[in-house]
């Protein structure tokens, strides 16, 4: 009943990091299995969304002026030697992706190839080929519920379960690749859904750590009740408070807690990307055809009809923390473990904030390709003997309680995770005393998820993505409240001046009891 | 959210059952696609770009629509051109130039790059 599979490397995860580590861990000779909860090709934040990439070609000052030019918004918590390998490997495989591919990237005015962007269908699709002709072995709509470990606390592989098949599965491997993207905490923000921090959470359980949890706030603008949370072309807008008046201070880049402080008073927010001449509105049509999807189903010109606009939660998936990464091929602190794109933090590229695709869509394609040679070599070095190595099932929370009643179910967690999470006036517009308020929420949570959640077949997917949730959660408020001031996106009421002496990162970890520390930035 | 499968549309490929991140439908009896699981729609509309006949709706709203909503008018929503447009949009499809390859957008600064995606 059981699919048993043995495997070099296992990457879970089926988005960009993925499928770029398992592209690149099958080229180092590695047999490879990708286990994707969802669909590889479609899966993911990229897949729907689509993203700009950090592509900068080799020229000294082109590089420099990349560097530099994030280094401010990060909080100065970005490393330049990671900086400048991601831009060098991400360089090298957008190059690839045109050249191997045959991602047809468009021509600029001046008849030059325009390399800066990816459509996600186009790119996923394309990844999803090359991946299967690689060899790479691909199970779709099969969620990893939890690691496996050697007696020793080596990573040794995964069990989960497979949707449409309706079996359990597990891959003996000896490597494993946790790409499975941030946490949004279903929110709903456009493809994000099947991002509910579940590499986290088993990484967390075999004792990896986890680093800037606390920039997690990440808000996207959508049209109400609608899931396109594309903010690019919020440059051309206009906002405005239901009378018609400009709403003061409102904006994409700048001005997005004002929507947001906006909203938190009952007041409904519009917007009009009245802004935007003709070409340019021309043009934002063949850049984003799935943003335009939105108005032309409502019926909405959206540069001359004012429409509502929504505040939709991405969490870690557009902040940048996650698994703590302790070497250049993308290890975490426990041996056979591998983190890549949005479940790993991207702290060393961009500090304590992104906003935009482009650094993750770079961290993801460099990351991924790290991760996976290193997850090769790591195969390699155990030898044959990897596969008879005994091993056990790492996972706790919704997998196996430590009570004998089932006393809470997935969706009671969920609701009682968002109700901390998604709230303006608790993550994105933060203040100490809501935190702990909140953090005291999620602890009790937590204590029900450990005791009284279970699930079994399928439903343990849902189980685990709640306990997923509610870890990621706990993991955030408390990097948040161990960050007395405000830096990069962390920003908070109670300490709105960034403090000098506060110049670390944040380390966290740990399930039953979470904890945060500070951590030196490398010079 | 989905919210048509069109049976006179559907030649019963499976490839929106395959490619729905969510696992939203199951194999109907006849082979069409039933939506049995809309609460878990992302409204990502990567059915309807990989559906070869345009045979899905996917509504813009993440709430489901009721019965007399615009989406469930199959006749509406092709005299309008909304079945298949993401499709359309982004070129996929015979005899289709891929959208990838036209993605020329504004540049959002003075001295920026157009804007690609």
């Amino acid at each position: 009943m059981t699919l048993e599979l043995d495997a070099d490397v296992l990457v879970v995860g089926g988005g960009p990091a993925a499928t770029w580590a398992a592209l690149k861990a099958a080229e180092d000779g590695a047999a490879v299995v990708l286990a994707d909860k969802g669909y590889c090709g479609t899966s993911g934040a990229t897949a729907s969304g689509g993203t700009g990439v950090w592509y900068v070609p080799p020229e000294p000052e082109a590089r420099e002026k990349a560097m530099a030019s994030r280094e401010a918004l990060g909080g100065y918590l970005a490393d330049r030697r990671w900086m400048a390998r991601v831009l060098d490997e991400t360089y090298d495989r957008i190059n690839e992706l045109a050249d191997v591919a045959r991602y047809p990237f468009p021509v600029g005015p001046d008849g030059k190839p325009l390399r800066t962007g990816l459509q996600g269908p186009e790119y996923m699709r394309r990844q999803r080929v090359r991946v299967r002709r690689a060899g790479v072995r691909v199970l779709d709509h099969s969620p990893v519920t939890e690691l496996l470990t050697t007696d020793d606390g080596v990573v040794a592989g995964a069990a989960g379960y497979q949707r449409q098949a309706d079996r359990a599965f597990t891959v003996r491997a000896g490597a494993v690749v946790l790409a499975t993207g941030g946490c949004a905490f279903l929110s709903k923000a456009l493809g994000c859904n099947v991002n509910t921090g579940d590499g986290a959470l088993f990484a967390a359980e075999v004792g990896a750590e986890l680093s800037g949890m606390e920039f997690s706030n990440a808000y996207g603008i959508a049209p109400e009740h609608t899931s396109v949370t594309k903010t690019a072309f919020y440059n051309y807008a206009t906002f405005y408070r239901a009378d018609g008046s400009v709403l003061d201070g409102a904006g994409s880049q700048r001005g997005r807690s004002v929507i947001a402080r906006t909203l938190l008073a009952s007041e409904k927010v519009f917007c009009k990307l009245d802004r935007a001449d003709e070409a340019a509105r021309k043009a934002m049509r063949l850049a984003q055809p799935n943003f335009f999807l939105t108005f032309d189903r409502l019926g909405i010109d959206p540069f001359t009809q004012p429409f509502a606009v929504t505040l939709l939660a991405e969490g870690t998936v557009r902040g940048t923390g996650g698994i703590r990464i302790v070497d250049d091929g993308c290890a975490t602190t426990v041996p056979g473990l591998y983190a890549a794109g949005d479940a790993a933090t991207r702290e060393l590229i961009c500090g304590g904030f992104t906003g935009g695709g482009s650094h993750n869509a770079a961290w993801a394609i460099s990351s991924g390709s790290w991760s996976g040679r290193a997850a090769a070599r790591f195969a390699r070095a155990l030898g044959p003997s990897a596969a008879r190595r005994q091993v056990r099932a790492a996972g706790g929370a919704g997998l196996r309680p430590t009570g004998t009643t089932s006393s809470v179910s997935a969706a009671e967690v969920v609701g009682a995770v968002q109700a901390e999470v998604l709230p303006y006036d608790k993550n994105y517009l933060r203040h100490g005393d809501v935190l702990r308020a909140a953090l005291g929420q999620l602890d009790g949570t937590w204590a029900a998820v450990r005791s009284g959640l279970r699930a079994d077949g399928p439903d343990v997917v849902r189980a685990r993505q709640a306990a997923a949730m509610v870890a990621h959660a706990r993991w955030m408020y408390t990097s948040a409240l161990a960050r007395s001031e405000s830096r990069g996106m962390a920003k908070r009421l109670d300490f709105p001046e960034l403090d000098p002496a506060q110049h670390f990162r944040i380390t966290s970890g740990g399930l039953d009891e979470v904890w945060a520390r500070p951590q030196e930035v490398a010079a | 959210m989905i919210e048509l499968v069109s049976a006179a549309q559907c030649v019963t490929c499976d490839k929106c059952i395959a490619v729905c991140p969510t696992n939203v439908f199951d194999r109907g009896a006849d082979g069409v696609p039933v939506i049995s699981r809309q609460q878990d729609c992302q409204t990502c509309f990567q059915c309807e770009a990989n559906c070869p006949t345009d045979a899905l709706f996917v509504a813009p709203h993440t709430h489901p629509l009721p019965a007399e909503s615009f989406a469930h008018d199959e006749e509406h929503l092709r005299r309008t051109g909304l079945l298949g447009s993401y499709r359309r949009d982004i070129g996929w499809g015979h005899g289709r130039t891929p959208g990838a390859a036209r993605a020329v957008g504004p540049a959002l600064s003075p001295s920026g790059p157009p804007l690609i995606s």
